[in-house]
């Protein structure tokens, strides 16, 4: 089923070097991370190997191995989110969620990562839901913020 | 150029239309940091109301138009009135506003907080006009002219504010005088380094090469940094008239955007305004009847800071890790794939249409000498008056930091520049003016334009780890001393932080931080000690108060601090109980809570809750562990 979505998507692409990443990004968008079926058909199609296609997808951060969660949380660690105690919120989303960053929860409602800058430093902290960009964000308004995801 | 006047006249009516508007206009800010700040649940509710009341009026969506701790933004214009302008919008003051406004008649000016325009009497009474509000009443907008003004999405708001004059203009000059121009100016890049950008123009132009290529350096790594993204959503179109000016110039006939994912809506505005200009013949074959061509493509960034610098952008264009190349060859000579190519920063791309619209000497008269125009910065950390603003090179961080973004509220410590490759400045540097050359000489770089100000209740120590830390994880790895190095500061710097440090750390601090500046390959490297390096220099006293007292005045190092109840504040009212995940504190209702310091876990969850500072501020005891 998937290989057949996927085929669909590449024949978009040319299968230059050049369309590796965005090859990955389409994939990781249609389905959520880098399965090893799906990396194997890109290399097939991009005619070069698997172990190539890794050492590239691994050196980004954007790109994940495992199934993501229902809802995805992202927790700024910018300057600007830092100074204004991004951590503080980042240890606090890790002990409510009872993972780290980079994993999923167990029952797959959450996963958990921590960015760079959302860009919104201006209204530091910030954390990300989804789409919905939470601002001036404290420990006591995450676990609300956070419910309203099931 | 017929059609060019056509269009033009078009796009005036068009505009012409919304300023001396029939039915009111609300203009809403929803950039990335308005929708942050809740400015999508004010668009509904703008909606709604306007639906329940069956009023006709137009809603205009702006990008950021600097102040954005003041957002959401609402402004309202209500035919033959001036535009007033609302801050901090929430959707019931939103319904509140828009009633009395356009069913009363009443604009409510005790809650505006400025108008545009001109001011009418009996409207506009005792407002101020909203550009000569404190926030932007020092500033220059050149570049970002029309963010917050015109509509993002429309072409023709960005043309009847003489958008494309400029790449007309250059076309008229020609390539050879476009980059002449450009050199009177005395443009340098915005992205961080200042050099010169007729200079990489002009290398580039005379280098063989059958295909050259254009790139926009949209990545925007920098932590802390948000300029790039807001002129994107803000006014697209200055940024890609400014691409195709300088592919003009440099003849280049293919183009890149590099832009980071986590920029989505800055994308979205990208690919739209490429859509437009591709239908009013700015993009494609023969643009204008120039004789010129040139194709734009999106490249989406993979969240890697290492990619902001210019090989690696290149190597993760071409489908490869990022990993930064030894130069030369420059990529001006030899880029992607191998032909000459030149790659610019957003704020660089969204000067050169202003440049060529208005001419070299009337940019070369913004700023100083050898640092001729304008900056945008983005004012963020502990300040009161939080944005995105745009000054003359030359202004002193003084004045930025206290007259424009109002100081802090506690006493002042440290302004960070230029980011991870930037430094911690003290406050003797205040009056220093602000350009390439004395941020420089004192130890930190202008970067792309990152400042984040601190407040005593920054721990300086914890901020040259946290920079050291993000540098350490963004390495790409390729050479040892960056790689290796890195790591090894972040180690010490962490020992220091828990009240582990001794005295011998600074020294190795100071010598491993140099080693890494000579001996790494790229400028994320070479200039990553930069944090540590001024810090020491600079707070020396700071981190020896960590090292020999074990004590963070700041009270941010986690080891080093510890929560208690104030008894003389508690109220007992039992909120804290509530929320603190480890039942440390405890207490009968009504009576001074008890705070368990060997269960507390210091989420601070406790002192961000308590209404009585009875956990707060300067309540944090430094438990001082002596000997
Ligand atoms: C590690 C590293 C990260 C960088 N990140 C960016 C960036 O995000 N945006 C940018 O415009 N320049 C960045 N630069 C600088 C660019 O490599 C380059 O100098 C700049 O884009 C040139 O444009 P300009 O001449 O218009 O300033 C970075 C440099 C280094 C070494
Ligand atoms: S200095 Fe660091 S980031 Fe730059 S090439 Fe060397 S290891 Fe990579
Ligand atoms: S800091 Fe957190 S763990 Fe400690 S007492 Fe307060 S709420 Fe409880
Ligand atoms: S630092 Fe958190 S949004 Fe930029």
């Amino acid at each position: 089923m998937s290989s057949k979505i996927l085929n669909k998507m590449l024949s978009g692409f040319e299968g230059k070097q050049e369309d590796l990443i965005p090859i990955l990004q389409s994939i990781q968008e249609k389905f959520g991370f880098l399965s090893e079926a799906n990396v194997k058909q890109a290399a097939r199609f991009l005619k070069i190997s698997e172990n190539q296609i890794f050492g590239v997808a691994s050196f980004y951060s954007q790109f994940r191995f495992t199934e993501p969660g229902r809802n995805s949380i992202k927790v700024c660690l910018g300057t600007a989110c830092h100074v204004r105690g991004g951590q503080i919120l980042s240890d606090a989303v890790g002990r409510d969620l009872e993972i780290t960053h980079g994993q999923t929860t167990t029952d797959k409602r959450f996963d958990f990562e921590r960015v760079a800058c959302l860009g919104c430093c201006a209204l530091a902290p910030v954390i990300q839901i989804n789409d919905d960009i939470y601002s001036k964000m404290s420990v006591i308004h995450l676990r609300e913020t956070m419910e309203k995801y099931e | 150029m017929n059609d060019f006047q056509k269009m033009k006249n078009a796009a005036q009516r068009k505009w012409d239309s919304l300023r001396n508007n029939k039915i009111p206009v609300i203009f809403l800010g929803t950039a990335s940091c308005g929708r942050a700040a809740g400015a999508t649940t004010v668009l509904d509710t703008i909606r709604t109301t306007l639906k329940k009341r069956k009023i006709k009026a137009k809603i205009v969506e702006v990008g950021c138009i600097g102040p954005c701790y003041l957002e959401p933004l609402m402004d309202i214009q209500l035919p033959g009135k001036p535009r007033v302008s609302y801050s901090n919008v929430t959707p019931k003051l939103a319904k509140l506003i828009l009633e009395s406004n356009l069913i009363k008649g009443n604009p409510l000016s005790k809650l505006a907080i400025g108008y545009f325009g001109d001011s009418i009497d009996g409207f506009t009474d005792g407002l101020p006009r909203f550009f000569d509000l404190p926030m932007l009443k020092p500033q220059t907008r050149v570049v970002l002219r029309n963010c917050g003004i015109i509509d993002p999405e429309e072409i023709d708001h960005y043309m009847a504010n003489d958008g494309y004059q400029g790449l007309v203009n250059a076309f008229i000059k020609g390539p050879l005088d476009v980059i002449a121009e450009v050199e009177q100016a005395g443009l340098r890049g915005r992205g961080g380094a200042g050099f010169p950008t007729f200079r990489k123009w002009k290398i580039c132009r005379e280098s063989p090469g059958k295909q050259k290529y254009m790139i926009c350096n949209a990545d925007e790594g920098d932590p802390g940094a948000f300029m790039n993204r807001s002129l994107i959503e803000g006014d697209p179109h200055a940024v890609l008239e400014g691409l195709v000016i300088a592919a003009y110039a440099i003849g280049a006939t293919k183009a890149y955007i590099y832009i980071r994912a986590e920029y989505p809506l800055a994308i979205a505005r990208l690919k739209k305004a490429i859509r437009q200009m591709k239908k009013y013949g700015f993009l494609g074959a023969n643009i204008l009847d120039s004789g010129f061509d040139l194709d734009i493509t999106i490249k989406e960034g993979a969240g890697a800071f290492v990619c902001g610098e210019e090989t690696a952008l290149i190597a993760s264009i071409e489908g490869k890790r990022g990993m930064p190349k030894s130069r030369p060859p420059f990529p001006a000579v030899a880029g992607l794939h191998g032909m000459p190519t030149i790659i610019n920063n957003v704020e660089t791309l969204g000067t050169l249409p202003n440049i060529l619209r208005k001419g070299a000497s009337w940019y070369s008269q913004l700023g100083i000498q050898g640092n001729s125009g304008t900056k945008t910065f983005s004012l963020v950390g502990k300040i009161r008056r939080a944005g995105l603003i745009e000054v003359p090179l030359g202004m002193t961080l003084r004045k930025i930091i206290f007259d424009i973004g109002g100081g802090t509220l506690k006493p002042f410590k440290a302004v960070q520049t230029g980011g991870p490759s930037g430094g911690c400045l003290s406050g003797e540097f205040l009056d220093t003016p602000v350009n390439y050359e004395s941020l420089a000489a004192a130890g930190s770089i202008m970067g792309s334009g990152g400042l984040i100000v601190m407040d005593e209740d920054t721990c300086i120590v914890d901020v040259a780890r946290y920079f050291l830390d993000f540098t350490q994880r963004e390495s790409c790895g390729k050479c040892s001393p960056c790689r290796v190095g890195t790591r090894h500061l972040v180690e010490i710097l962490q020992r220091i932080t828990r009240g582990e440090g001794k005295i011998e750390d600074l020294d190795k601090l100071q010598t491993l931080g140099e080693t890494i500046k000579r001996g790494s390959l790229c400028g994320l490297g070479q200039t990553a000690p930069n944090p540590v390096l001024t810090t020491l220099k600079y707070f020396r006293s700071e981190y020896l108060m960590h090292v020999n007292e074990k004590h963070c005045e700041a009270a941010v190092c986690r080891a080093l601090i510890e929560y208690r109840v104030v008894p003389e504040n508690c109220t007992g009212c039992q909120l804290c109980v509530s929320v603190c995940p480890t039942e440390a504190i405890t207490g009968p209702r009504s009576e001074v809570h008890n705070l368990d310091p060997e269960k507390c876990i210091k989420c601070r969850a406790c002192y961000e809750i308590c209404r009585f500072d009875a956990i707060a501020g300067d309540a944090i005891i430094i438990k001082s562990k002596r000997g």
